[in-house]
């Protein structure tokens, strides 16, 4: 089981590891735009819960981030699905359903702690002192588990990779600006609010901003989180029977 | 035990129905032909052989492990060349042996070791930093099928191995797979080339619409319907006329004035007898009111052979003077 979880998580690594070059940009890109535009140019004399607007932004990039990255995995299960038919590699072996799903999800939280670290390499740059610690390591960490899980089960019963551009599309991009990312989720009335409080990336926009602005520990998403993520990862598992014909 | 055993398979895609209650047995060490058009559904009884496509009904085993229930036990006994060329093009070769390796559960010094002798099998050895992506199609199909060995399987599946390749290179394929049969390993072979089955097999099955419509030797097959065969163009097409020798063969040339070229028959014919004679059984009773066979005495007859024109012949005709049925219009 081990080795199987390994080979497939060594089979992305070195895709990855191949690609270094041109991702470390592409992961630098958004993050120093939203950084120019919202954090130094409109928001630089802005405070939001007593820090300044950038260092309020930065861990809500760092949220987005890993998740848009961890998600990721979902475009490379489909290239290898539907363009590659490497998967069906993965099929014909004796690679049980979970190693499969623990392989590709721990891919996609790799993916997300280096382009984590791109956008600490930023702040750094931008001179934004935040906390580092494991309060912090674990939220990045659970969010990345939470979409990580969730892109590999939607990657198992998508059909093409319009289906996956639609995915993108109508669930990732809005929660992306919805999830307590650019701004406190608190400052929108009660009915949005509660809303927004089953996004997950609203709770690890949450804590994640704590444990970087305060040092501290947010049990309560750190929980919704974990529960969020198990259910992704049970449900990918039996989709993997679904990707067949 | 048999090597591989499909018992009643059966598999629909909605409304149409891809297999149709397939049963047969491949022995240990023997290398199958699973031989039909497109569309009869080769690629599917071998996608559900691998575990890749669910079924409906009946049962599979792969050296006596249930592909449903014991589907891990099952997989490891195989090794899979799928028609579709399915290598990580970002990779290496060698780092394609390796994750194939990792994914058997094989260790990393065996996984080593078995590299370079597969390599060295297919006769790549000098290739094993290779990025995939620069390589040929037909070393790309050696790369699958030494892939496919990598864990010493005992039975090895191909897919329509040698589709898109040229036909030295399609010949130095059927090499290498002669010699991983002669090495002990079962090979399930799927087909569209008729030469490649005759060539390779010592079985072959005939898939026509979801059923195995014939399964034996690729002798028998075309004894079945003579030895001798002249093609011919008519007001209807090309028709072939099948002959037991070669005597009653030339005698039939002569009276046309030589106008025609003699040759052996080969399974193409057989394959096309078989798969064509449902064909004729529904125009028998649509076209001619015939029903059955109609039978022939050979040299009495137009010809010494039978040619099969749903507007002439209804059903297929069997002569007792030369070879027995056939016939087919191109």
């Amino acid at each position: 089981m081990i080795r199987t979880i390994f080979a497939v998580y060594y089979r992305e690594m070195l895709i990855l590891r191949k690609r270094l070059t041109r991702q470390i940009p592409s992961w630098s890109v958004s993050p120093l735009l939203y950084l120019i535009a919202f954090g130094y140019a409109a928001g630089h004399s802005v405070q939001v819960e007593g820090h300044s607007y950038m260092a309020f932004l930065i861990p809500g990039l760092i949220a987005m981030s890993s998740m848009t990255q961890s998600f990721a995995i979902a475009s490379d299960i489909n290239i290898a699905r539907f363009y590659w038919h490497i998967f069906e590699e993965f099929q014909a072996a004796p690679v049980s359903k979970t190693a499969y799903v623990t392989g590709e999800v721990l891919a996609g939280m790799t993916r997300a702690l280096l382009s984590v670290s791109v956008i600490m390499i930023l702040a750094l740059v931008f001179r934004i002192d935040l906390h580092y610690n494991l309060a912090f390591l674990t939220g990045v960490l659970l969010n990345s588990f939470v979409f990580a899980s969730l892109a590999v089960g939607l990657a198992m019963v998508v059909k093409s990779h319009a289906d996956q551009a639609l995915l993108n599309s109508f669930v990732i991009t809005p929660m992306a600006f919805l999830g307590g990312t650019f701004f406190p989720v608190d400052r929108l009335p009660d009915w949005a609010g509660f809303i927004l409080s089953f996004l997950p990336l609203t709770h690890a926009s949450s804590a994640i901003r704590t444990a970087c602005l305060n040092g501290k520990s947010d049990m309560g998403s750190w929980m919704i989180l974990l529960v969020t993520g198990c259910v992704f990862f049970i449900i990918a598992i039996s989709f993997v029977e679904k990707a067949k014909d | 035990m048999p090597a591989i055993t499909i018992d009643g398979l059966r598999k629909n895609y909605k409304s149409l129905t891809a297999l149709d209650g397939i049963s047969l047995e491949v022995e240990k060490g023997e290398l199958f032909a699973y031989l039909g058009p497109n569309g009869a559904g080769k690629t599917t009884t071998i996608r559900i052989l691998t575990g890749m496509t669910r079924f409906e009904k009946g049962q599979c085993t792969i050296n006596g492990f249930d592909i449903r229930t014991d589907e891990n036990r099952a997989k490891a006994q195989y090794g899979l060349v799928s028609q579709a060329i399915n290598l990580d093009q970002e990779l290496s070769v060698k780092d394609n042996l390796l994750i194939h390796g990792l994914m058997y559960g094989m260790k990393m010094p065996d996984i080593k070791r078995k590299t370079e002798e597969m390599l060295d099998y297919v006769d790549m050895s000098d290739r094993l930093n290779s990025p995939v992506k620069a390589l040929s199609g037909g070393l790309k199909r050696r790369l699958m099928i030494a892939r496919a060995l990598l864990h010493d399987p005992a039975i090895l599946f191909l897919d329509e191995p040698t589709v898109g390749l040229d036909a030295a290179i399609r010949r130095r394929i059927w090499g290498l797979i002669k010699k991983i049969q002669a090495n002990g390993t079962t090979v399930f072979l799927t087909t569209h080339y008729i030469e490649e089955a005759e060539f390779l097999a010592d079985r072959v099955a005939f898939l026509d619409k979801g059923r195995v419509v014939t399964l034996d030797t690729p002798e028998k097959l075309m004894q079945n319907i003579g030895a001798w065969a002249i093609d011919r163009l008519t007001s209807h097409g090309m028709d072939t006329v099948y002959f037991k020798d070669r005597q009653t063969a030339q005698a039939f040339n002569m009276e046309n004035a030589h106008q025609y070229t003699l040759r052996r028959v080969n399974l193409e014919d057989a394959f096309l007898a078989e798969t064509g004679r449902k064909t004729e059984s529904q125009q028998t009773k649509t076209n001619s009111g015939h029903t059955g066979h109609s039978s022939h005495s050979g040299q009495s007859s137009e010809h010494s052979g039978h040619t099969m024109h749903s507007s002439e012949h209804s059903g297929h005709s069997e002569h007792s003077g030369h070879s027995g049925h056939s016939t087919h219009s191109h």
